[in-house]
């Protein structure tokens, strides 16, 4: 049985459909109830939703064998596990916003709200940029407006809610999709569902392009 | 003495297991002080597997860490000289262990050989490294690369000290699109990038994939080694332990301190790597010695999982008596009991959330059996 953890939501709509498509379906997974798990046991394949933040912890403790998680999760969390393949949606990217009238003055140490610490971190070390790390649980857009921050460090998908603020990208970290990450001993183990899963994906991308 | 394997815990009868069969192969223990100057762990940070240490001033004034591995301790008190030296340990590290941002006491294993590695102490140590695997769990893989062949590819590309990092890590995580994406960006020759791809995907059985690495690989280096790597595995298949071995180039271990041949051995229930190792020279030369060096450890604290026996009773028997009852009887009753080899606990009360299969009472005409759990 291939253990699948899916991040709640849609994003996590849209792989199980490129996994139904793959040949991994499991109808009982769109009747609606309360039901935390949703198994096939002919497909061999049992699905379950969690907190999309909580994906890479679940596949890299090995209480599923693969899953589905955004890149920003994996550069933040940096979870021991492969990375397989990029499925190419949920795409948006990881961004330094600031007021649209934002001067930055290097002499002064810079203030960064984020719920990304660690991205924060690493970029900002990359650049050899002292900084002030504010780290936020959610509304990080606020920051800078109240002054609690110079600049956020967050994902950008549209940019909607940033202009409606007066705020603007200033600098694109990196840019984010959704990966389909395995567990390393899962990998070594159920390698012939991985694999499977693996090529229709792939081959599905391919025909779409 | 012979010591009954059932009261052993999984990991110390595991850890039996090892030592004995470490000690058949003529490696002798080698027991170190759970202390160490923690000037010795600041110069190689990298190579530890977290750089949190746990330090304390001595009484002395020096700064001393609990040792978060014994490697580094191992190599420091190693002599060039002549001959292999080969030591066995199993001790208690002290580390920060995955997201959990705590320390914890972990148990460790492995061994190291030290002196002129050639290829049959390769062959040892690797087979030692499989048959460690086989002595915990039959359902393993040991997973070896061969590092010398994945920098020469990654040589061959010509690209910044960034990228070269970042490719490296791309390919432990065996992650195509990144390596793809790294590759474009840094302006690579597509069919150079192909080798480094195709290089990642290779993975599987050695009759399989190194044939077909010889056609992918190109220059003397990456030749060389793949010859070496192909001599050693061919002898491990030989002599019965080829089965569960897997060429894997996505066995990364620190470039900085590793060289050559690298491994990482999987058990099937266990959802992170219980065995790690490899050639170590790169550490060697700088601790300022001049032999070369293998070795692998052994991480005990994640096979408590491993076994779900279902250990189902705390004790056998919950033997009952009050104030009135005979000191000698109670005694020779317990004894009774254990003689034919169950546990029990003799109370006045049954102790909360204890879990007996027998619940007995200790009467003046014997014992009277009150509640039998299945």
């Amino acid at each position: 049985m291939l253990n699948v953890a899916l991040p709640k939501g849609r994003l996590g709509e849209k792989v199980y459909a490129m996994f139904e498509a793959a040949g991994f379906e499991c109808p009982s997974i769109k009747e609606n109830n309360r039901k935390l798990i949703f198994e096939n046991k002919e497909a061999g394949v049992r699905y379950f939703w969690v907190k999309p933040s909580d994906v890479a912890i679940y596949v890299e403790r090995g209480a599923a064998d693969i899953g589905v998680a955004g890149k920003d999760i994996l550069l933040e969390y940096e979870p021991d596990v492969y990375e397989l393949f990029d499925l190419d949606i949920g795409k948006c990217r990881m961004a330094v916003a600031a007021k649209n009238d934002f001067h930055d003055d290097p002499q002064k140490t810079l203030r960064v709200a984020t719920k990304f610490s660690n991205i924060a971190r690493n970029y900002y070390t990359s650049l050899g940029r002292d900084i002030d790390i504010i780290h936020l649980n959610g509304s990080i857009e606020i920051a800078p407006i109240l002054g609690l921050s110079d600049v956020i460090v967050d994902i950008v998908e549209t940019g909607t809610t940033l202009k409606e603020n007066n705020l603007s990208v200033q600098e694109t970290i990196v840019p984010i999709s959704a990966r389909l990450i395995a567990n390393k001993t899962s990998y070594k183990f159920k390698s012939e569902p991985i694999e499977a899963i693996l090529q229709s994906l792939a081959s599905m991308a391919k025909e779409q392009k | 003495m012979s010591i009954e394997e059932s009261v052993l815990k999984n990991d110390e009868r595991i850890l039996f297991r090892l030592r004995a069969l470490y000690r058949a192969h003529g490696y002798t223990q080698y027991k170190m002080s759970k202390f160490e100057e923690y000037d010795l762990y600041a110069r190689n940070k990298d190579f530890l597997i977290s750089d949190n240490v746990i330090t304390f001033t001595d009484t002395n004034g020096k700064l001393m860490a609990l040792k978060p591995d014994v490697t580094l301790s191992i190599i420091k008190n190693s002599k060039d000289g002549a001959g292999v030296r080969k030591v066995y340990y199993s001790e208690n590290v002290y580390r920060v262990s995955g997201n959990s941002r705590a320390y914890r006491e972990i148990m460790q294993t492995g061994l190291e050989c030290v002196g002129e590695i050639d290829d049959y102490a390769i062959t040892e140590v690797l087979m030692l490294a499989a048959n460690s695997l086989a002595r915990i769990s039959s359902d393993y893989v040991l997973d070896i690369s061969h590092l010398d062949i994945v920098a020469a590819v990654i040589d061959d590309l010509n690209v910044d000290g960034e990228t070269r990092k970042a490719l490296l890590a791309a390919v432990g995580e065996k992650n195509l699109h990144g390596i793809a994406e790294l590759t474009q960006k840094a302006g690579v020759a597509t069919e150079k990038a192909e080798v480094l791809r195709r290089l990642v995907m290779l993975q599987g059985s050695p009759e399989r994939v190194l044939p077909t690495l010889k056609e992918l690989l190109q220059g003397s280096k990456a030749l060389d080694a793949l010859d070496r790597l192909s001599r050693i595995i061919s002898t491990l298949c030989a002599s019965g332990c080829g089965e569960k071995l897997r060429i894997d180039f996505s066995v990364i271990n620190d470039m900085n301190y590793y060289n050559g041949i690298v491994f990482k051995g999987f058990v099937n229930g266990v959802p992170t790597g219980v065995l790690s190792g490899g050639q170590y020279d790169r550490l060697m030369r700088k601790m300022g010695k001049r032999s070369d060096a293998i070795g692998f450890a052994v991480y005990l604290d994640q096979l408590e999982r491993l076994y779900e026996d279902g250990v189902r009773f705390d004790v056998d028997a919950v033997l009952l008596y009050d104030k009135e009852t005979d000191l000698g009887a109670l005694m020779k009753a317990v004894e009774t009991l254990t003689a034919a080899g169950e546990s029990v606990t003799a109370q006045r009360e049954i102790p909360e959330k204890l879990r007996y299969k027998k619940l007995l009472q200790l009467t003046e005409s014997g014992v009277k059996i009150l509640e039998e759990n299945a």
